[in-house]
């Protein structure tokens, strides 16, 4: 068995900016472990612009915000297995991987857990219908069409109105599909104002609210789908039946934290965020083992991942360097429009720690409170708020440091 | 070429005729209209071997299944098909039902079904915990188990290949033609081959068959099934195969873990318009759910992680017609093949292989003949210590394309090549489990349309979901105008 100070699981911008921040905190024995023949993981396949706005500064395309991070990764000569997946990790930190020179089982002294996450399926939704070729999640469609170099259609609906989704709207449109429609089930959308605005409007395309697939049509290949419209308790109204020939589906219905091994290794879960429960350091309630980016919790920006991994390699580095932190911790909660917050506890030692959350539907004007029992913490306005776009509020160390009690985040609704 | 016996339909019963005949010294051919075998019902249905009870007594069906299931055991085991002797349980649910818990224990006992046991509810409880509390009496068939039916299709065809049988796929027959000798069996794409004898196991489509040689005497009605299969995470939700009283419609849901770790519940049973009519409906899915939820309430249905619909070939008299053709010579009909039908499948073919004995074949068993076939899952069940053993001379298993069912590219190559090859992506799937799992092939479809075209050395564009016209890829990106 190897033995490593600390092992990444996965190369993609949370695994990389993971290692590089651990490695510079002062923990230089770090090696990073990926599926891919490359860094980067999605990023290679999003080719499209808008990724490091905030963290870089500059807008780039998703290959190149992985090249700036997968150069500091090369300038510190940390090692990368590459093709290389992991198949177990154990509790007491036994990462076991496989590749074609055979199987790896490195002890590690802290595991990050960077392995993202996947698209749901159409299985998961039950759509009724026949089961034929032309039916692609949007991430597989964009890597076939945008890594490997094929169109998948021709005549395109999409389903679910999800960033990729979006963004796959205005892809296949560049490549000169048509796109019927975007429908999204729910009574808003789940992407950010600018993709809509890029990617449907500037293109003509229609997205159709509160409206769903109700059944798919075609014996070899896709012929066409029934889409309708849905009632506030999601059931479809018959009367809006309507047949939409296309020869291709995309299913763009959400994104699920991909954490096989989390759970393998027995790592408490959080049920509604499909990620580990995680401290303000991204450690997991498995001493050593740390979570971040996708895996923990589905972002929108790649730049607030970044951020997140940074987080989790410092605080893995810290752990090494001086032990755990033993200050005493709260637990947050969510309140009222709130779905979820993370970390779901953290450190009253002084430092700062940003929360972020997501709201549980589409609100205007509101105002968002931290606070512990009567006491506010942190009391912050926003124009509006949705499910879509992910929140982040900073507590101040030295409010946290007196601080009793469980630290509940809510929202209320201003005229 | 002009084969001894031809084969029509190569689903679980045609395959297990042809292993049965591969036996002996004789050309054999299987014609399948599809680009795989086990595409019609063998694919799609409960995978259960049963253990004998059901049937009414005195028919076909009774004698086969309980001839059948020890020898689908013994075969399954042959071939390393995954097969597990799992036990039944069949629920009554308050006074009503109960009396039909003995009725159906008399009917095995008349069947010939061993070691079957009446059980209180909370014994059955016992047994299962997760069953529901309104179960008043159940009867346990210990015999009874699980098996993966298109496995063991893949298996038995590969076996009969591999002892000299041909398979020749997208043979779409539209006319058999009395010739000097034998037939003429011809396709809908001008191919044409050429038999002595015809074993008619065309599933949904077996009707039409007996048609072109004269035979009027039966009318397939479709029935379609459908189902709902769980992620691994509920694959443990019960250990037995979970039965509802049966009624005239079939034998009701079902909730069984499968042999390779989910759990499916289903099938419904619903008349449709042609064997070929596998779209699944929201009120189908709708009663699995509630059903399923009757026998065991905690089933999670959210962890769906795909539906199907997969068809019966019933017939109004409900026993299986497995007999010589009246009109013509030569030709063995295996018809009406619905449930039971997985579970017998051995036994059928060993009755159709009497049958054409009796039509005068000459069956001389080969020396060399080798039913044994190698574990296509060896790899999976190695520990650490061999499979790095093995990837040191196989490096393409260290390589994994299917991260949820944890397929190596070795085992993806593998399927292709070795009898039957998997020709589309289908194929790989149901031989290796890759796109199984819960993203279904969401990160490994790419990777496995790329093996698909390298091994069979066709472009990307021309690689299938299952044949025919369900091409994966509209051309290459970057040439709109």
């Amino acid at each position: 068995m190897k033995e490593h100070k600390i092992v990444v699981i996965g190369g993609g911008p949370a695994g990389m900016a993971a290692a590089v921040a651990a490695y510079d905190r002062g923990v230089t024995d770090v090696v990073i472990l990926d599926r891919e023949p490359g860094l980067g993981g999605i990023l290679q396949q999003c080719i499209h612009n808008g990724f490091g706005l905030h963290k870089l500064g500059q807008e780039l395309t998703g290959p190149e915000y992985a090249a700036v991070y997968a150069r500091k990764v090369a300038e510190r000569n940390i090692p990368v297995f590459y093709e290389t997946t992991v198949t177990a990790l154990s509790p007491d930190r036994v990462v076991t991987a496989q590749n074609r020179d055979g199987i790896l089982k490195i002890k590690a002294e802290a595991v990050i857990l960077a392995m993202g996450c996947r698209e749901r399926s159409r299985g998961a939704l039950n759509i009724s219908g026949s089961r034929c070729a032309g039916i692609y999640s949007a991430g597989t469609a964009q890597k076939l069409i945008n890594c490997a170099g094929y169109m998948v259609g021709r005549r395109v609906v999409i389903l679910g109105s999800g960033d990729i989704g979006l963004i796959m709207a205005r892809r296949m449109s560049l490549e000169g599909a048509k796109v019927e429609a975007v429908c999204e089930l729910m009574p808003y959308s789940g992407g950010l104002m600018r993709n809509i605005v890029q990617c449907l409007h500037d293109f003509d395309i229609p997205l159709y609210l509160s409206t769903t697939v109700a059944q798919i049509h075609g014996n070899g290949r896709l012929e066409g789908v029934t889409i309708a419209q849905v009632d506030e308790k999601r059931q479809i109204i018959e009367e809006t039946r309507r047949f939409i020939p296309c020869d291709t589906l995309l299913l763009s219905v959400g994104l699920i934290p991909e954490n096989e091994l989390t759970r393998g290794a027995g790592i408490p879960m959080d049920p509604v965020t499909n990620g580990a429960l995680v401290d303000d350091s991204c450690q997991t309630m498995v001493p050593g083992i740390y979570a971040c980016g996708n895996v923990l919790q589905v972002h929108d920006l790649v730049d607030y991942v970044s951020d997140e991994a940074e987080r989790a390699g410092i605080g893995a580095a810290e752990r090494i360097l001086n032990g755990d932190n033993t200050a005493e911790t709260a637990k947050t909660e969510a309140g009222f429009g709130v779905r979820y917050v993370i970390p779901q506890t953290l450190h009253r030692d002084g430092r700062d720690v940003p929360l972020f959350l997501r709201v549980s539907r589409p609100f205007g004007k509101v105002r968002f409170t931290v606070r512990q029992g009567d006491e506010v913490l942190v009391s912050v306005k926003r124009l509006k708020a949705a499910p879509g776009e992910m929140e982040k509020i900073t507590v101040p160390g030295e409010k946290l440091s007196k601080a009793q009690g469980v630290i509940t985040v809510e929202l209320e609704e201003l005229a | 070429m002009k084969y001894d016996v031809a084969i029509i339909g190569a689903g679980v019963t045609g395959s297990m005729v042809a292993r049965e005949l591969s036996k002996y010294r004789l050309s054999v051919c299987l014609l399948e209209k599809e680009n795989d075998v086990a595409c019609g019902a063998s694919k799609a249905n409960s995978g259960i071997i049963h253990g004998g009870f059901d049937p009414e007594p005195g028919t076909l069906k009774a004698r086969l299944n309980t001839e059948g299931v020890e020898l689908l055991f013994a075969a399954a085991k042959e071939l390393n098909v995954p097969c597990i002797r799992n036990g039944s349980l069949v629920c009554a649910f308050g006074g009503e039902e109960e009396p039909m818990v003995q009725v159906l224990y008399d009917r095995g006992i008349q069947n010939g079904t061993p070691d079957m046991r009446i059980l209180t509810g909370d014994e059955a409880r016992e047994l299962e915990p997760n069953l529901s509390e309104a179960v008043t009496k159940a009867l346990y068939v210990p015999t009874a188990g699980i098996i993966c039916p298109y496995e063991l299709t893949v298996a038995a065809a590969g076996s009969a290949m591999d002892n000299g049988a041909a398979l020749l796929r997208n043979f779409k027959v539209s006319s058999i033609t009395p010739e000097e000798d034998g037939y003429a069996i011809a396709a809908e794409d001008g191919r044409t081959v050429t038999a002595g004898r015809i074993v008619n196991c065309a599933g949904g489509f077996s009707d039409k068959v007996a048609n072109m040689v004269g035979d009027g005497g039966f009318s397939i009605i479709p029935r379609a099934g459908e189902y709902l299969l769980l992620d691994k995470t509920e694959g443990s939700r019960v250990k037995h195969t979970i039965f509802q009283i049966p009624t005239k419609a079939g034998k009701g849901i079902l909730v069984t873990p499968t042999v390779d770790g989910n759990l499916l519940t289903g099938p419904t049973a619903a008349q449709v318009a042609t064997p070929e009519s596998r779209d699944t409906t929201p009120e189908g899915m709708e009663l699995v759910q509630r059903l399923a939820a009757k026998s065991v309430p905690s089933v999670d249905f959210r962890q769906v992680i795909t539906s199907f619909a997969g068809v019966r070939s019933s017939v109004s008299g409900g026993d299986f017609i497995i007999e010589k053709s009246r009109k013509a010579p030569g030709v063995v009909h295996a018809a009406a093949i619905d449930s039971p039908g997985l579970t017998c499948c051995v036994a059928i073919a060993g009755y159709v292989v009497q049958l054409l004995r009796e039509t005068g074949l000459p069956l001389e068993k080969k020396q060399d003949w080798n039913g044994r076939r190698e574990d296509p899952h060896a790899f999976r069940k190695m520990n650490d210590e061999e499979k790095d053993a093995f990837i040191k001379c196989h490096p393409d298993y260290g390589k994994i394309v299917c991260r949820c069912e944890t397929v190596s590219e070795g085992e993806i190559r593998a399927a292709i090549r070795r009898n039957p090859g998997a020709a589309d992506v289908d194929g790989v799937k149901r031989r290796t489990r890759s796109g199984m799992g819960r993203c279904q092939g969401g990160f490994c479809g790419p990777q496995v349309m790329k093996l698909i075209s390298e091994e069979l050395g066709i472009p990307m564009e021309q690689v299938t979901k299952n044949g025919g016209d369900s091409y994966m890829l509209t051309g290459k990106a970057g040439e709109a105008k």
